[in-house]
């Protein structure tokens, strides 16, 4: 065999096996869409009793509270970055964080100090590798978001939040993730959580005049318990559709790289047919001129 | 009469909804009854039991921690971080 076709017959050989992991990988990844689709649908009956409840204080009742008031001068805002922790997924974490960044600029364009909240471990890496300082970080469980850990980064930005700006606390919080919005596409997604804003998916309130709610023990502190919880529903709300829209996003990634691989193998074993070819050709030309030579010397 | 439309909702998943004649709940000051026709009320739950009666006088019984409850028209939601059926 000629060395040019052994070299082709290896290139084959290397994109097939290529090909077979990328493959697992997409069915892999097509698996757990479902899943995490799932768990963003069922998670729906939580945030939207939440949001109805927080729409319902907000429209009743005109209670002042720090979470809901707009500080007179930002100094300081946080942004929250969720990431994956694995790679091969295109796109993905590039996205959200080219989104973090551009926030970041706008925040320091006017005149606000930026820190940041990491989740997952593309986003620390992200950040390690240009050496630059965050606040806090958490790994390892952004496949599988639990609500524990939704519960842990809101204690930690809500307390950020609470501390005074002179003491290192925050006035303003931002959190950066991708949103699931189909197979096909996720696209990054910048909400403010605090100060409260008017979200997306807040019940437009009945036709009929509602009698005034009544609140137990009282508003303020019902407000007290409900803001934070629906901080910690949108995270978590957030966590799991960033890693729906992961797992969407390493199945596309995954399809397009087993793609690419069959159009390697067909590009190559046309290669090889045609180096095949030539050597066969040549063999035979050669077989012919020196047939040709001894019948010459007779 | 009517009935009451309930549903009990932990962060992840919808845990329990239907109709039921009366909630039983304890809120952060003390147990409250709620039976259809209740004003419009946002509470604090205390952590413990919530006990839905059906009309058929059956009893589900759900444990709920840290969470609210909600009446609006009739409409009854117990949302909390976490809750499970007993």
């Amino acid at each position: 065999m000629g060395a040019q076709l052994r070299v082709y017959r290896q290139k084959i050989k290397s994109a097939q096996t290529t090909k077979k992991i990328t493959k697992a990988m997409e069915l892999i990844a097509a698996s757990r869409i479902q899943k995490a689709q799932a768990r963003v649908t069922a998670s729906t009956p939580y945030s939207r009793a939440i949001t109805r409840a927080v729409s319902a204080v907000a429209t009743y009742s005109n209670v002042e509270h720090v979470l809901t008031t707009e500080p007179e001068k930002i100094e300081r805002a946080a942004v929250v970055i969720l990431t994956s922790d694995r790679g091969l997924a295109g796109a993905f974490n590039s996205q959200v964080l080219r989104e973090a960044e551009e926030l970041s600029e706008l925040l320091r364009s006017q005149g606000k100090e930026v820190v940041y909240f990491l989740v997952g471990r593309k986003a620390v890496g992200y950040f390690a590798f240009r050496r630059r300082a965050s606040e806090q970080q958490w790994t390892g469980s952004s496949e599988n978001p639990e609500f524990e850990l939704a519960k842990d980064i809101a204690e930690a930005v809500l307390e950020a939040f609470l501390r005074d700006a002179s003491d290192g606390g925050v006035d303003e919080i931002h959190i950066v993730y991708n949103k699931f919005v189909s197979m096909m596409t996720q696209s990054p997604e910048v909400v403010r959580l605090l100060p409260l804003e008017i979200v997306e998916g807040v019940e437009e309130p009945d036709a009929t005049v509602q009698p005034l709610y009544e609140f137990e023990p009282d508003v303020g502190t019902v407000l007290d318990a409900l803001l934070p919880v629906y901080i910690e529903s949108r995270i978590f709300n957030a966590l799991l559709q960033s890693s729906a829209a992961k797992h969407a996003a390493t199945q596309k990634a995954m399809k397009s790289a087993s793609d690419n691989a069959d159009n390697l193998i067909t590009d190559y074993t046309r290669l090889a047919n045609n180096a095949r070819q030539a050597e066969i050709t040549q063999q035979i030309s050669e077989i012919v001129g020196g047939a040709d030579a001894l019948v010459a010397a007779k | 009469m009517a009935a009451l439309n309930v549903s009990v909702v932990s962060a992840d998943r919808e845990v329990w909804s239907g109709e039921a004649d009366m909630v039983v709940a304890r809120t952060v000051e003390g147990e409250i009854g709620i039976l259809p026709g209740h004003e419009p009320m946002l509470a604090i739950l205390a952590g413990g039991e919530v006990r839905v009666t059906l009309p058929g006088g059956e009893k589900v019984t759900a444990n709920a921690e840290d969470g609210f409850l909600s009446v609006q028209s009739d409409v009854v939601q117990l949302v909390a971080s976490r809750a499970v059926l007993t």
